[in-house]
C-alpha cells in the first residue's frame, strides 16, 4: 500500500501558543509532519498562531497562517485553500480538538476535507473517558473504578461508595487543567468545581485512586495494513499521583520482567486496535500495583504526545514523520529506518543506554502557587540525558537543568522536613530524597514515604554514596580508576571541583592527564546491531569513541537548554536556523541541546547531533573531539552566553559578536560608560551589593526604582520598589548578589512607553529589522507585554532618534548578528533600558513579520560576510529601518489557568509561557485576533467592567466612552462607576469583594461581566483586587491591567464590528504568491 | 569484587568485574539485543555453548523467578554485561538473578564496554572466547579461546535433549491477575522432538489445546508413530543443523503420515529433510525485535529470534516447499512450507518468552492443520 495518490493538498494544524502541557514538542511533531508530506510531494497548509515555530516558517509549507486557532477562522482558511485532508494527530490536544470541532461543525463535510490520522470516532472513544473505559472493559483491559460526574453530587455519592483518596479529571482538557487529588469532602468539592468549570463539556471523570502504583506508558504505531509497533516503554521514576508531564521518566522500563513487558505490549496494541486509531502513534498509559503486578490502563492518546517527542529522541525513531507518512498511505515496511538505511522502519527499537528525563519546574515566578504536583502538570520545561547506565544518564539529566546559577534565594534543606518533603511531591522532592539518602535515610525508609520503586532508589543512594567517597577524596589523590568510576557514575567535573575547593576546568585537567576522557556512542535503534549513518551522539566514559568527526568546515551552536519562562522556543527557532544557514552556507553544523522536546534535537536538523548537558564540561568534551572552526553563542539565550567567556578562555573561537562585548553590555558600569560616550540617555542608575548600598542608591536614584539580579533572562526577580521597605525586603530575602553579581537598581520610569527594537550588525552596516511598540508600558516585563509592528503611536523624530542610537550602540559594540534594544520613551524623551547583543525573544516574529530570515543571514554575518551581500533577502535595504506590509500584533500567553490563587497581575518578572501573533490590515485587527489566539477574545457585546486606580482616570473615561460608543454596557465598582456617571456615560455599580452581594466576582462567574479593565496603582494589590482578577481568569473573562492594553482593546473591539474573518497566509503577505 | 576477564580468540580483551560463580567457562560470543528476558535467555538450551553478551546495560533489576525458567537450569555459558544489579526489584522475584547464576556455576563479567564488544562481534562475526573470573593470564585465556571446538559443525541438540520421553500438560501461566489466558481443551496429541526444547512452547502446545509427550532428540520415526500422535513438533536447540542429518532422515519418513511444526533447529532439520542447506550467519539473530513479513496475510510480525544458521533460499526446491515468512532485515528465510504435506516451520520463536507475542497464531495453525488431517 504505497503512498496515496488521490490527495493532493494537506491541512495540518499546530498547537498554538506554549502552555504548560503543549510546549515545543509539538512544533518537533508538526515540523517533522510538514518536511515529510512535502518531501513526498504534498501541498502543505498549515495553521499555527505560534510566531516562534519552526513549523512556521514559510519554507516548510507551501500555505502558513499564522491565525488564531478557532473555527471561524480555520474555515475561513478550508474556504480559500480548499484541502483534500486534514492530519489532525501532529498538533497536540489543540489540534485534535480543533478537528473534532471542525468535523462536528459540518466544515469538513461541507468542503470534502477528509480527516486522516485518527477518525472522529476514535478520537472521541480515546478522550470521552466513558467511551474509552468501556472499550477498554470490551478487550478485557482494567481501568481503574470510576464514574463521570456532572454535578456535585454524583462526586459525593461516589465518594461515599470507593472512599478517598480520589482523582479528578476533567474531560476534555489537555496536561491534566483543573484536574486534583482530592483527599477529603473539602478538597472533593473545590476540585469538583473547578473541574466541572473547566470543561467543556461541564464533565469530571472522579475515580479509585492508584496512588503510588508503579507508571508506565507504551509508544505505539501503527499502519493501515494494521501493523504495529512498539517505538518505546518508558517507566516514571515518580510512581501514579504525579503526571507524567511532571515526573521523572526513564526509557526504557527498568523494572519489568519480560512477561510483564509483553503483558503490557499486548495490552497496548489492543488497546490502539479497539480504539481504532487506524495510522500513526499513539500513547498509552499503564498502572501497575507493585505488590500483586496488577495492570490497569489510565488512558492513552490517539496522536503524537509529549511522550512521543521524547520517544523519538530517546531511541531514534522519528515517531511524528513516520506517523505523518502512515496517515498517508505508506505502510511501515515501505519505510526505511534513517539511521540504520537497510532496515525498514517496521521494527521495534532496541537501546543499549538509559534515558533520563527531568522536568524543570518555575514555581518562583508564582508566588502563591500550590507546589504540590499531582494529575494537572505544572512544569514549563524538561530536559533529557542519555548514558549508558541509569546512574550516567541521571547525573547528566540533573546537570543539564541548570538549576545552580539560581539568583534567587532558595529554602535550605532542613532535616526535619525530609518526611512531609518525600510524601508530598513537589519540585524539591528529588533535592529531599537526594539529601535524605545524604544523611544516611535507608532505601526502604525513603521508599516507605515515597513508593519509588527502590530500585532508583537504590541507585540514586549509590550516587550519593560514590559522591562520598569523592569528597574524602581530593585533586592529588584520585586514582584513574576512581575518576573512571565517578564519571561513569555521572559525576560533573564541578562537582569535584566544589569538593575539592578547586574548579571544573583543574580537575577535567587532571582528569585527562589520567587518561580519563569522554567518549561518545551513537543513538541507532538498534543496540550496535547494525552500522549507523546517522551522526546521533550521546557522551560517555565507555573504550571506543564512535563521532568519527569530519574534516570539513564546521560550526557549532550551542542551544537553549530547558524551556523556562523568559528562554523558550523562540530560542530553538534561532538555532534551528542557524544550524540551516550554516549548512546554506556550505558549513558542517554541530547542534548541542539537552532538551527533547526541540526541533533542534532532531537528528535530521543538523549535519551532526549531540545531545548533552549545555555545560562547560560536556561543551568542552565535544569541542576536543569535533574541533569546529567556531562556536556560535548568541542564538541560545542566557544558557550559552553563560558559557561563552569561559569557552573563550579555553581557547574555544567563539564566532559573531565577542563575548567581552556580550558581558560589556551587562556590566552596568562599562556599559553606563559606554553610554555615556555615545551621549546616549538610559535612566538614572547604580549597582548595589549590600542592603544598605541599595537603599542608599535608590534614595538617591528617587523612587520608584526597579531592582534585579544580574546575569538573568525572563526578569526573573525583578521588582519595582515603590519605597525603601520594598528595596530592604526585597534585598533580604528575594535575591542572592556578590561583588561579582552586583543587584541593579534602576530609577523607573512610569507610564513611559516601551520599544522593542532587533537588528543585523557586522560591525559596521546595521539594519533595524524591526521597531516593536509595546501595548503594556514600560514596567511590564517585554515579554509579557503584546507589542505591535509596525509601531504605530510613535512620532518620526522619536524614531529617528531610536534608529541612531541603535546604530551607534551596534557599531560601538561591534555587534557581528543579532543585537536586541530595549528603548523606554517618557515624555518625548528616548531612554535605553537594555541591550542584548544576541538573538531575542522577538526574533521569529519579526522574521515572520517582515519575511525577512534573521537568523539565517546574522549566521552569515558571523561567517564573515558583509551585510550588503544579503541586500536580496532584506528588501533591498542594506541600512534603515525594514518595512513591515500590515499590522503584526504578538501577545503573550499566561499559566494562571494553572496555577490557582496566583494574582494575574502583571511586573517586570516574566511570567508568560508563549505567545501568538495576530495578522490584520489595521491594529484593531491584528490585536483582536491576537487576543483570540492568546485564548481571552475580546467579547462582540455584553458589559465591559471597569475598575481603574485615581490615576488612570482621565483615560479610564475615554475609553468607557469608546466602548459605549460601540454598543457595550459599562459597570464599574464604586469610584469608577460615578466617575464615568459623571462624565455623562450610563455605567451600573458593582460591589467590590467585601462591599455586599452580589459582587464582581459573583457577577463574574454568572457570566454577567465580558471583560474586565481592573488596574492597580502599583503599590499595594489589595486582596480583593486580587480575587476579581482572579475570578475574571477562572471564569476566562478576558482581564486587562493596563490602560494602554485597555485603548488597545477598544480598537480590536471596533474591529470585530467592523472587519470580516479575513486571512492571509505568510507566502502571500510577502511573496505575493 | 573480584576481576573477571573475556578473552576473544583474536585476542581482544575485557576486563571487568566478577559476578555470579567465580570459575572459568568457554563458548561462542554471541550478542542478545533483547530489553527484557534474560532469565528466559539464560535458560534457553538454544544458548548451550555459548557467552552471552546482553546489549542492554541494566542487567538483573528485577530478579530471577520460578515461572520465567525455559527448562530446568540456565544453559548459558557464561554471562557479559555493561551493569549488572544485584539488588532486585519486582514482586514476582524469587532470588537475585547474581544468586540464580552462582548456583548453576556461571560467571557473569559486568562493568565492560558491551557497545565495543558487539560492533566487535558485528564487523568481525561471532567468535570464540573465554570468561574466566578465577584467572588472570590473559595470552593463556586467549589461548584457550582459540583451543575451543568452533560451532559450526558441532552436534549440541543431542546432548541437551531429554533422555527420556515424559509427558507435558501444563499450560500458559498468567504471570499477573491483569492476564487472561484461555486454555484449549487437550484435543490433539502431539509427540515433540526435544533439541533443546523451551519450556514456553510446551506451554504454548497445551494452552493451543496439546496433550505433548517429548522425545529424545535420537527417537526414530516409527518409534514416534508408535505413539500414534496427531502432530510432530520439532524443537529449537543449539548448534549446527548439519550433523543432525540422521534425524532429518527420520524426520522426512513422518512426511506424509502426520502434520509436522518445527521451529528454529526443527525449521533447519525441516529444511534439511525437504532437500535443503543450512549456513550459518555472520553475528547471527538474537533479540525480540525483528521484523518478519508473512507473506501469505502480506503483514508483519515482530518476533523474537535466536538462531546462528539460517535456511539457504536457493537450495529450497520451489516443487517441494515455499517460503512463507521474510526476514525485513537482511531477507532471510524464517519460515518454510511444504508444497504438498501438512508440513511447516519458522526460523523465529512464535512462543516469545522472551519477545513479542505477535506470531502465536502459530501454534493455533498447528491445532488447526492437525484437526484437518485427523478428518
Amino acid at each position: 500500500m504505497p503512498r496515496r495518490t488521490d490527495i493532493h493538498r494537506i491541512l495540518i494544524i499546530g498547537s498554538g501558543p506554549i502552555i504548560i502541557g503543549q510546549a515545543c514538542e509539538f512544533d518537533y511533531s508538526g515540523t517533522q509532519a510538514c518536511k515529510s508530506l512535502k518531501a513526498d510531494g504534498f501541498e502543505v497548509v498549515l495553521v499555527n498562531s505560534n510566531p516562534a515555530t519552526i513549523m512556521t516558517d514559510p519554507e516548510l509549507a507551501d500555505r502558513t497562517y499564522v491565525e488564531p486557532l478557532s473555527v471561524p477562522y480555520l474555515t475561513e482558511i478550508i474556504k480559500k485553500e480548499r484541502p483534500d485532508a486534514l492530519l489532525s494527530t501532529v498538533g497536540g490536544q489543540t489540534g485534535l480538538n480543533l478537528s473534532v470541532a471542525l468535523a462536528e461543525a459540518g466544515v469538513l463535510d461541507e468542503y470534502g476535507v477528509e480527516l486522516i490520522g485518527a477518525k472522529i470516532d476514535s478520537i472521541k472513544k480515546a478522550e470521552d473517558r466513558l467511551l474509552f473505559k468501556d472499550a477498554m472493559r470490551k478487550i478485557g483491559l482494567a481501568t481503574p473504578t470510576s464514574q463521570l460526574v456532572t454535578d456535585m453530587k454524583g462526586g459525593f455519592d461516589f465518594a461515599e461508595r470507593v472512599g478517598f483518596p480520589l482523582i479528578l479529571r476533567p474531560s476534555f482538557t489537555m496536561g491534566g487543567s483543573g484536574g486534583g487529588i482530592a483527599y477529603n469532602s473539602e478538597e472533593l468539592e473545590e476540585i469538583l468545581t473547578r473541574g466541572l468549570d473547566l470543561s467543556p463539556v461541564g464533565e469530571v471523570l472522579i475515580e479509585e485512586s492508584v496512588l503510588g502504583w508503579k507508571e508506565y506508558e507504551m509508544e505505539v504505531m501503527r499502519d493501515l495494513a494494521d501493523n504495529c509497533i512498539i517505538v518505546c516503554s518508558i517507566e516514571n521514576f515518580d510512581p501514579m499521583g504525579v503526571h507524567t508531564g511532571d515526573s521523572i521518566t526513564v526509557a526504557p522500563a527498568q523494572t519489568l520482567s519480560d512477561k510483564e513487558y509483553q503483558m503490557m505490549r499486548d495490552a497496548s496494541l489492543a488497546c490502539l486496535r479497539e480504539i481504532g486509531v487506524d495510522t500513526g502513534g499513539s500513547n498509552v498509559q499503564f498502572a501497575i500495583n507493585p505488590k500483586d503486578g496488577r495492570m490497569v490502563v489510565v488512558e492513552m492518546n490517539p496522536r503524537v504526545s509529549r511522550s512521543s517527542a521524547l520517544a523519538s529522541k530517546a531511541t531514534g525513531f522519528p515517531i511524528a514523520k513516520i506517523a505523518a507518512k502512515l496517515a498517508v498511505g505508506y505502510r511501515l515496511d515501505e519505510i526505511k529506518n534513517d539511521i540504520t538505511r537497510l532496515t525498514p522502519a517496521c521494527f521495534e527499537p532496541t537501546i543499549d543506554y538509559v534515558v533520563t528525563k527531568i522536568p524543570r519546574w518555575q514555581f518562583e515566578k508564582f508566588p502563591g502557587a500550590d507546589t504540590t504536583l499531582g494529575t494537572q502538570m505544572k512544569s514549563v520545561g524538561e530536559v533529557m540525558a542519555i548514558g549508558r547506565t541509569f546512574k550516567e544518564s541521571f547525573g547528566k539529566a540533573i546537570r543539564s537543568l541548570e538549576t545552580g546559577k539560581s539568583a534567587t534565594k532558595e529554602e535550605p534543606l532542613d532535616e526535619a522536613l525530609i518526611p512531609a518533603r518525600l510524601i508530598t511531591p513537589t519540585a524539591e522532592r528529588l533535592n529531599y530524597i537526594l539529601f535524605a539518602f545524604e544523611r544516611g535515610w535507608t532505601v526502604e525508609q525513603v521508599f516507605e514515604l515515597t513508593n519509588i520503586d527502590p530500585w532508583f532508589l537504590l541507585q540514586v543512594k549509590e550516587g550519593i554514596e560514590l559522591n562520598k567517597t569523592l569528597q574524602a577524596e581530593s585533586l592529588e589523590t584520585m586514582s584513574a580508576e576512581l575518576f573512571r568510576t565517578a564519571k561513569r557514575g555521572g559525576v560533573s567535573d564541578s562537582s569535584m571541583g566544589r569538593w575539592w575547593k578547586s574548579d571544573s576546568l583543574t580537575v577535567r585537567a587532571k582528569r585527562k592527564s589520567l587518561g580519563v576522557a569522554a567518549v561518545f556512542n551513537r543513538v541507532d535503534t538498534c543496540a550496535a546491531e547494525f552500522e549507523s549513518f546517522t551522526p546521533y551522539m550521546y557522551s560517555s566514559y565507555e573504550s571506543e569513541c564512535e563521532s568519527a568527526p569530519s574534516d570539513r568546515k564546521k560550526v557549532m551552536i550551542l542551544g537553549a537548554g530547558p524551556n523556562r519562562i523568559g528562554q523558550g522556543i523562540e530560542f530553538d527557532y534561532c538555532c534551528c536556523h542557524a544550524s540551516f544557514a550554516l549548512q546554506q552556507f556550505d558549513h558542517e553544523s554541530i547542534m548541542v541541546n539537552c532538551n527533547p522536546e526541540t526541533v533542534s534535537t532532531d537528528y535530521d536538523t543538523s549535519d551532526r547531533l549531540y545531545f548533552e548537558p549545555l555545560t562547560l564540561e560536556d561543551v568542552l568534551n565535544i569541542y576536543d573531539t569535533e574541533k569546529p572552526d567556531g562556536v556560535i553563542v548568541q542564538f541560545g539565550g542566557q544558557t550559552p552566553l553563560n558559557l561563552a567567556l569561559p569557552l573563550q578562555r579555553a581557547g574555544v573561537p567563539i564566532i559573531g559578536t565577542d563575548p567581552k562585548n556580550i558581558d560589556l553590555a551587562e556590566d552596568r558600569k562599562l556599559f553606563g560608560k559606554l553610554l555615556e560616550d555615545l551621549n546616549i540617555p538610559c535612566p538614572p542608575n547604580g549597582t548595589a551589593t549590600s542592603v544598605e548600598e541599595a537603599c542608599e542608591v535608590a534614595g538617591r536614584l528617587g523612587y520608584p526604582v526597579l531592582v534585579r539580579p544580574s546575569y538573568v533572562l525572563g526578569g526573573r526577580a525583578m521588582t519595582i520598589a515603590y519605597d525603601e521597605d520594598t528595596v530592604r525586603k526585597y534585598m533580604r530575602e528575594a535575591v542572592v548578589f556578590s561583588q561579582d553579581r552586583p543587584v541593579l537598581v534602576d530609577r523607573f520610569l512610569e507610564d513611559a512607553v516601551e520599544v522593542d527594537v532587533d537588528c543585523l550588525s557586522d560591525g559596521e552596516n546595521v539594519l533595524i529589522a524591526g521597531i516593536m511598540e509595546h501595548i503594556e508600558e514600560a514596567g511590564i516585563h517585554s515579554g509579557d507585554s503584546s507589542c505591535v509592528l509596525p509601531p504605530f503611536g510613535l512620532g518620526a523624530r522619536e524614531l529617528q532618534t531610536i534608529q541612531e542610537y541603535s546604530v551607534k550602540m551596534a557599531r560601538a559594540l561591534n555587534v557581528i548578528g543579532l543585537m536586541n534594544v530595549q528603548f523606554a520613551i517618557k515624555e518625548g524623551k528616548v531612554y535605553v533600558i537594555e541591550v542584548n547583543p544576541r538573538a531575542s525573544r522577538t526574533v521569529p516574529f519579526v522574521a515572520k513579520a517582515t519575511g525577512v530570515p534573521l537568523p539565517k543571514i546574522a549566521v552569515g554575518l558571523m561567517l564573515g560576510k558583509k551585510l550588503p551581500e544579503f541586500a536580496h533577502m532584506m528588501q533591498g535595504k542594506t541600512s534603515g529601518v525594514l518595512d513591515v506590509p500590515q499590522f503584526f500584533v504578538k501577545s503573550p500567553v499566561f499559566p494562571f489557568n494553572k496555577f490557582h490563587g496566583v494574582d494575574p497581575v502583571l511586573g517586570p518578572e516574566m511570567r508568560s509561557t508563549g505567545e501568538v501573533m495576530g495578522v490584520g490590515e489595521n491594529f484593531g485587527e491584528a490585536f483582536a485576533k491576537a487576543q483570540l489566539g492568546a485564548g481571552s477574545p475580546l467579547p462582540a457585546d455584553g458589559t465591559v467592567f471597569i475598575s481603574v486606580s485615581d490615576r488612570h482616570k482621565n483615560e479610564a473615561i475615554e475609553v468607557a466612552k469608546k466602548f459605549a460608543d460601540l454598543g457595550y454596557k459599562l459597570a464599574g465598582t464604586r469610584g469608577t462607576a460615578s466617575l464615568l456617571k459623571g462624565a455623562g456615560l450610563e455605567c451600573q455599580t458593582v460591589f467590590k469583594v467585601n462591599e455586599g452581594r452580589p459582587n464582581a466576582v459573583d457577577l463574574l462567574k454568572a457570566g454577567k461581566l465580558k471583560l474586565a479593565i481592573y488596574t492597580t496603582n502599583g503599590v499595594h494589590s489589595f486582596s480583593d483586587e486580587k480575587a476579581i482578577r482572579r475570578a475574571a481568569i477562572q471564569y476566562r473573562v478576558p482581564c486587562i491591567t493596563t490602560m494602554s492594553a485597555a485603548r488597545a482593546a477598544v480598537q480590536a473591539a471596533a474591529s470585530r464590528r467592523r472587519d470580516p474573518i479575513r486571512v492571509w497566509s505568510l507566502q502571500e503577505i510577502h511573496q505575493g504568491k | 569484587m573480584n576481576p573477571a576477564i573475556l578473552a576473544l580468540e583474536d585476542g581482544t580483551v575485557f576486563e571487568g568485574r566478577a559476578f555470579g560463580a567465580l570459575t572459568e567457562r568457554s563458548g561462542e560470543v554471541v550478542f542478545n539485543t533483547s530489553l527484557t528476558g534474560y532469565q528466559e535467555i539464560f535458560t534457553d538450551p538454544s544458548y548451550s555453548g555459548q557467552i552471552v553478551v546482553l546489549t542492554y546495560p541494566q542487567i538483573g533489576n528485577y530478579g530471577a523467578n520460578d515461572e520465567d525458567m525455559e527448562s530446568a537450569r540456565p544453559y548459558i555459558e557464561g554471562l557479559a554485561v555493561r551493569d549488572f544489579s544485584p539488588m532486585v526489584s519486582n514482586w514476582r522475584s524469587d532470588q537475585a538473578a547474581d544468586a540464580f547464576l552462582k548456583l548453576h556455576n556461571i560467571p557473569i563479567i559486568d562493568s565492560i564496554d558491551t557497545r565495543k564488544l558487539v560492533r566487535h562481534l558485528r564487523t568481525r562475526g561471532v567468535m570464540r572466547g573465554v570468561l574466566s573470573s578465577i584467572s588472570t593470564d590473559v595470552k593463556g585465556l586467549i589461548e584457550k579461546a582459540r583451543s575451543i571446538p568452533s560451532m559450526a559443525g558441532l552436534d549440541l541438540a543431542t546432548r541437551v535433549s531429554t533422555v527420556g520421553s515424559y509427558v507435558w500438560t501444563s499450560p500458559v501461566e498468567p504471570c499477573s491477575p491483569s492476564e487472561r489466558i484461555r486454555n484449549g481443551e487437550p484435543l490433539h496429541h502431539v509427540v515433540a522432538y526435544d533439541f533443546g526444547i523451551k519450556r514456553n512452547i510446551l506451554r504454548r502446545l497445551v494452552t493451543s489445546g496439546c496433550r505433548v509427550t517429548v522425545v529424545p532428540a535420537g527417537t526414530s520415526a516409527d518409534d514416534v508413530l508408535a505413539l500414534r500422535p496427531d502432530g510432530v513438533f520439532l524443537s529449537n536447540g543449539p548448534g549446527d543443523p548439519e550433523p543432525l542429518v540422521a534425524q532429518a532422515a527420520e524426520v522426512q519418513k513422518l512426511f506424509g503420515k502426520t502434520p509436522i511444526f518445527g521451529i528454529c533447529l526443527g525449521h533447519q532439520i525441516l529444511g534439511l529433510a525437504m532437500g535443503g542447506k543450512t549456513y550459518k550467519l555472520k553475528f547471527g539473530h538474537r533479540g525480540g525485535n525483528h521484523p518478519v513479513l508473512n507473506k501469505k496475510t502480506n503483514k508483519v510480525e515482530i518476533t523474537a529470534q535466536n538462531h546462528g544458521f539460517a535456511v539457504d533460499p536457493d537450495s529450497i526446491h520451489d516443487n517441494v516447499a515455499e517460503i512463507t515468512h521474510v526476514n525485513l532485515n537482511d531477507m532471510t528465510v524464517e519460515g518454510l512450507r511444504h508444497k504438498s504435506e501438512p508440513v511447516f516451520c519458522v526460523q523465529y520463536h512464535p512462543e516469545a518468552a522472551p519477545g513479542p507475542h505477535d506470531s502465536l497464531y502459530l501454534f493455533d495453525d498447528f491445532t488447526r492443520l492437525m484437526q484437518e488431517h485427523k478428518k
